[in-house]
């Protein structure tokens, strides 16, 4: 019997290996058990090689596994692909229409998918009868998919789910007859608990709504693209706005105009989009005016691997606008993460009154993964220092103090439209008032005022540390990488080692406070990140990080990391 | 009731004596005063370039943010509240230089706000490069064997881009300027005011004298019908975009707020943000 599952469907790119991948996933998530996806795909709409690993476990692995346990294959060149990964003994499930071939470390079960698929009504239900075969092999009834089958099939009537079930059945029966329900596949059953499937960037998108965010410009870029279609649909519902824009620039300053309005509004993008909004991210730190911009990173540079992992935006977020501001980057990790972090964005650009950046990657954004209950009240509205009817009195008459020079730096705002709040916003340097003013002296005062807001200032829980104290090695990590290193740490503790996993949740304000004492006692430490050039290692050392024993484990192939691999890397080590 | 006076604050603006800025600020201040607005529901957003710093020199809420961008964030700050009267300003090379992409889209967009420009065909704050509306052979630092390149008829592109309130004015005739500025302002729906502000320092083609010469001022052409685009077309073409006076006029648009599904009367600045139990246990089922 089967602890865990890793379970691959793969064809060409439009012929429906998304969808044969996502119900069954759904159909697994529903039953009890973790579930994990990652999608292989290419930036084009029809043709190559496509496809979506689905990890099923009986407790949560955020990570794709190492090697294959079933691959589901609508063509030959996806057995030549990813045969290589399928254990010794792992089955392969092709369609007879091509005559499928594979190597001998493996069962290969040709089943005529297609053809039994246009018996029940239409070739494109060969996804079916694949998921048929599989449920035969896992030893699941057919029933498993009843349900994800109506949702997706009952608007088309009762025809067409009937004739998608019959599919899923004859699927089921010809891998019997060809005696392929093996007790050896069987999935242990789950328990049973309904739990959420998303990926996270439908996560972000509901702790946006969740926020009070009510105005997104944005520009479509993949992987951030869904956040903006998400929330088109959610919008209506709270009266709040997605505009979709002409580019990147338009969509900062947009963002920008909203947020000076008084609206909490963010925009989503990637790589190439983050690049073409750094100058007017230098306006909202300047006019202090709170931003939240998600950055979805992808391959770079250029346009690079648009539907690869990479984590290689993270010195261009900090460092990438010209000038100095103050600036607040949140590296979310899990899809509850994502839920949260974007109502924790707003709060935090509203408290100190400065852009702040959202960091996912590929992987967490588009990894469809169980997830845990999201509670509302986990997300509060905290909007800052807003001017109070007092405050207006005080400056009746005259012009409003925007930038009010404070012992804290933050000054408070008003919105437009107020009665007595009557001010000027410029990305020139200014006075209290907001009017241009390049004298020396003022310009130090202003600067200083600015850069005070997070001066001594760490995000909580900026860092999160799980596993042995005085460990031979502390794996640090970041993003989506969480998964993959908390699976590396078991095996490398089942081997006798003591290991620790730091995961840093914030790069700016660098937590090295926190980071510091995370790493305390540790022989060495291995940095875990999906670039070429060590940039989180890096900022650990520029933000005066002492850990001389640190080695960089890097990956910027445009894959996952995947645990065994960082498991290799510190064995060698030791 | 404001006064033009509550529109004026003691800033003195750094524009040369003499600029056509001088004019277009003037203009803005009688129509808003006109128009009974108060000087806190009003918001000018910027861009850069002497033109830009306008939105500090006129006493309501302002904004000047970055070149070229006045409008994608005066479309922002419409969005987050769409009860303040909202103008974009800056120059020509601030809008149809650098920012022509926002211009052509904020025209499709279709939101209710105004945008003037004031078109000096010239760059005045980096001391004299051609811009973008510099006419062929015209020379300048950067074009000192002439202009190689064909000028941008501010007119001509708004009117092919769409737009549905479309007026062009002439410093030197603040009368018009302001009844043009009343009129766009009241227009619901996105609307250009271009107007000819002549830089005295950098531009000694382009001057009042040369303007003067050369518009040809709709006010004085009694037949014009400005409902009728293909007309409009024809005289932006007919006069090489030189017509001052209002150009085109289409009252059937509806402005991008009002077709935005489930947005709001009330000012999104207004709203209660908190969201409801139940939209967020709907909003869940779809993950479950």
């Amino acid at each position: 019997m089967l602890e865990q599952l890793s379970w691959k469907v793969g064809g060409q790119q439009g012929e429906g290996v998304e969808s044969t991948g996502e119900t069954f996933a759904i159909a697994l998530n529903r039953q009890g058990y973790y579930v994990y996806s990652f999608r292989h795909f290419s930036s084009r709409i029809k043709g190559g090689h496509s496809n979506d690993k689905v990890r099923v476990s009986l407790k949560q692995y955020r990570s794709i596994a190492d090697y294959t346990d079933v691959l589901l294959a609508f063509d030959q060149e996806s057995i030549d692909v990813n045969v290589q990964e399928v254990r010794q003994g792992g089955v392969v499930i092709a369609d007879s229409k091509f005559n499928p071939t594979a190597p001998e470390h493996v069962r290969l079960f040709s089943i005529p998918l297609t053809k039994i698929a246009e018996e029940c009504g239409s070739a494109i239900m060969k996804n079916m009868v694949s998921l048929g075969a599989s449920a035969c092999l896992l030893g699941l009834p057919i029933n498993t998919f009843r349900e994800v089958v109506e949702e997706r099939f009952l608007r088309k009537g009762q025809r067409i789910v009937d004739q998608n079930m019959e599919a899923i059945s004859r699927g089921f029966n010809y891998m019997r007859e060809l005696g392929g329900a093996d007790p050896q596949f069987a999935l242990r059953p789950a328990d049973g608990t309904r739990r959420l499937f998303m990926m996270g960037n439908e996560a972000l998108g509901l702790g946006a709504l969740a926020a009070g965010a009510r105005v997104m410009p944005a520009y479509p870029i993949t992987p951030a693209s869904d956040v903006m279609e998400y929330l088109i649909k959610q919008f209506p519902k709270v009266g709040g706005v997605v505009v979709q824009t002409e580019d990147e620039i338009a969509a900062i300053n947009m963002t920008i105009g909203a947020a000076y309005g008084g609206a909490r509004a963010f925009t989503c993008t990637a790589g190439p989009g983050l690049s073409l909004m750094m100058e007017a991210i230098g306006l909202a730190g300047m006019t202090e005016t709170p931003v939240v911009i998600i950055d979805t990173q992808r391959g770079g540079p250029s346009t690079g691997l648009p539907t690869k992992q990479e984590q290689s935006d993270m010195l261009a977020a900090l460092f990438g606008t010209h000038g100095e501001i103050p600036k607040i980057v949140l590296n979310p990790a899990t899809t509850e993460e994502c839920f949260t972090v974007v109502g924790k964005a707003f709060n935090l650009a509203e408290r100190y009154q400065c852009p702040v950046i959202i960091m996912t990657d590929l992987q967490l954004s588009l990894s469809k993964q169980t997830t845990e209950p999201l509670r509302l009240e986990d997300v509060v509205i905290d909007r800052g220092a807003v001017a109070s009817e007092e405050d207006l009195a005080a400056a009746a008459g005259g012009e409003f103090p925007r930038y009010r020079l404070t012992d804290s730096g933050v000054s408070r705002r008003v919105f437009p439209g107020t009665k007595g709040g009557l001010h000027h916003v410029t990305g020139v340097e200014h006075m209290e008032t907001g009017r241009p003013n390049e004298t020396a002296g003022n310009r130090k005062q202003m600067m200083e005022k600015r850069m005070r807001k997070l001066q001594g200032v760490e995000i909580e829980d900026s860092v999160v540390r799980t596993g042995d104290e005085s460990p031979d090695i502390a794996i640090v990590g970041i993003g989506s990488n969480i998964g993959a290193i908390a699976e590396a740490k078991e095996w490398l503790q089942r081997d006798g080692l003591k290991v620790a996993h730091v995961h840093i949740h914030a790069i700016l304000p660098f937590p090295k406070r926190q980071l510091q004492a995370a790493l305390s006692g540790a022989k060495q430490v291995v940095v875990v990140e999906n670039n070429a050039t060590a940039q989180l290692r890096h900022l650990m050392s520029f933000f005066g990080v002492d850990c001389p024993n640190a080695h960089s484990f890097l990956k910027y192939n445009g894959q996952a990391i995947l645990p065994v691999e960082i498991y290799e890397f510190c064995k060698e080590m030791n | 009731m404001a006064t033009v006076k509550d529109f004026r604050n003691n800033v003195r603006p750094n524009w040369c004596p003499g600029c056509g800025d001088f004019s277009v600020q003037a203009s803005i201040q009688r129509a808003l005063a006109a128009l009974g607005k108060e000087p806190h529901e009003v918001a000018i957003v910027s861009g850069i370039g002497c033109s830009g710093r306008i939105s500090g020199y006129i006493n309501t809420y302002g904004f000047h943010g970055v070149h070229g961008r006045a409008l994608p964030a005066a479309q922002g700050l419409k969005l987050a509240n769409r009860h303040l009267t909202v103008i974009a300003a800056g120059g020509d090379g601030d809008g149809f230089g650098i920012g022509l992409n926002h211009f052509m889209h904020a025209v499709r967009r279709n939101m209710d706000i105004t945008y003037i420009v004031m078109d000096n065909q010239i760059y005045g704050l980096t001391k004299g490069q051609h811009s973008p509306t510099s006419a062929h052979g015209f020379e300048a630092k950067t074009t000192p064997q002439g202009n190689i390149e064909n000028a941008i008829i501010p007119t001509q592109v708004a009117l092919g881009a769409g737009i549905g309130f479309l007026a062009q004015g002439f410093s030197s005739d603040v009368n018009q300027l302001v009844q043009l500025i009343e009129q766009a302002i009241q227009y619901r729906g996105f609307a250009l005011v271009n107007v000819f502000s002549p830089c005295v320092t950098y531009n000694k083609i382009n001057t009042y004298d040369w303007f003067r010469e050369h518009v040809y001022n709709l006010d004085q052409v009694p037949d014009y019908d400005p409902t009728d685009r293909a007309a409009a077309m024809q005289m932006v073409v007919k006069t090489g975009g030189l017509a001052t006076g209002l150009i085109y006029r289409d009252d059937s648009r509806v402005p991008y707020e009002d077709q935005i599904p489930g947005y709001p009367e009330r000012a999104l600045v207004e709203e209660d943000l908190t969201l409801s139990g139940e939209i967020f246990q709907n909003a869940l089922k779809q993950f479950a």
